[in-house]
């Protein structure tokens, strides 16, 4: 049988929504508020979605400390409470919810043998939310 | 198709524990989970129907009919129960979420009339859900 299992974490960052490729007037009129060049943060939370098939020695997909481990060590310990834009990946790169929740999957993809990653879910408010599934896969 | 789902929450205790594994390997794989005088949690369960939309009514399904049959087959059965001790599933199957939403799929699969069965969506707590979509 199988089954797919979600699991919610969260994290605290700041961005600025800044894009070298436009001009300035360009830029507030894309990014708005969100081109403050002093940044501004919220409180994210993350869904990683797994499926497989359940293991009849465990009734489990996954061992969920694997799990938790991957994310705590690979996305939390980086992004929680961090400035986005200071980091490496979104040097060259916008740091919206859509580009950090394909990084984000994209690192737990390559960190996760244990189970297939069906997606990722990034809400960056309680009002809005991002899904990534790879590809051009549509998230279920 | 039209999808409609249905909440209820029921409160259980169940506990880990696989007799085939040694008591070391029983404490390295399930952890705190597997402290035989079990813990318990707040579920949410979410039944997701499918179905075109009748007519006549108006409706995919009967709420009712579906909100009696989640109640008789899975919160009659397990809501303040000991899982591994009073639901039968559980006598031969590890109670975790994923093994507890395929057996509310399998007692509700063929008590519905008319609607399928989409989804069976069981929260053991806000930030840890499993989703069953009677996949083999």
């Amino acid at each position: 049988m199988k089954a797919h299992l979600t699991r919610r974490y969260r994290f605290s960052a700041s961005h600025r929504l800044h894009s070298e490729e436009m001009s300035a007037p360009e830029n507030r009129a894309t990014y708005g508020k969100c081109n403050n060049p002093f940044g501004h943060g919220h409180n994210y939370a993350l869904e990683v979605t797994v499926s497989g098939q359940v293991d009849p020695s465990t009734g489990m997909v996954c061992n969920l400390v694997d799990l938790d481990g991957l994310v705590e060590r690979e996305v939390l310990s980086r992004y929680d409470l961090s400035n986005l834009n200071a980091l490496q990946e979104f040097a060259q790169v916008v740091p919206t919810t859509e580009n950090l929740s394909t990084q984000i999957f994209e690192i737990l993809q390559r960190g996760f043998a244990q189970a297939h990653l069906d997606r990722v879910r990034l809400e960056e408010t309680m009002m809005n939310s991002f899904e990534y599934a790879g590809g051009s896969e549509p998230p279920r | 198709m039209v999808y409609l789902t249905r909440k209820a929450e029921f409160s259980a205790s169940h506990y880990y524990h696989n007799p085939d594994f040694t008591p070391e390997e029983n404490r390295r794989v399930f952890g705190k989970c597997n402290n035989p005088n079990g813990h318990g949690h707040n579920y949410t369960l979410e039944v997701t129907v499918k179905g075109e939309v009748d007519p006549r009514s108006g409706f995919v399904v009967d709420l009712k009919q579906l909100k009696e049959v989640m109640h008789h087959e899975v919160l009659d059965a397990m809501d303040h129960r000991f899982l591994n001790k009073e639901v039968p599933e559980f006598s031969t199957q590890i109670p975790t979420t994923e093994n507890l939403a395929i057996a509310v799929w399998q007692r509700l699969e063929t008590k519905l009339e008319k609607a399928r069965l989409h989804r069976v969506r069981v929260y053991e707590t806000p930030d840890l859900f499993v989703d069953f979509y009677g996949e083999k």
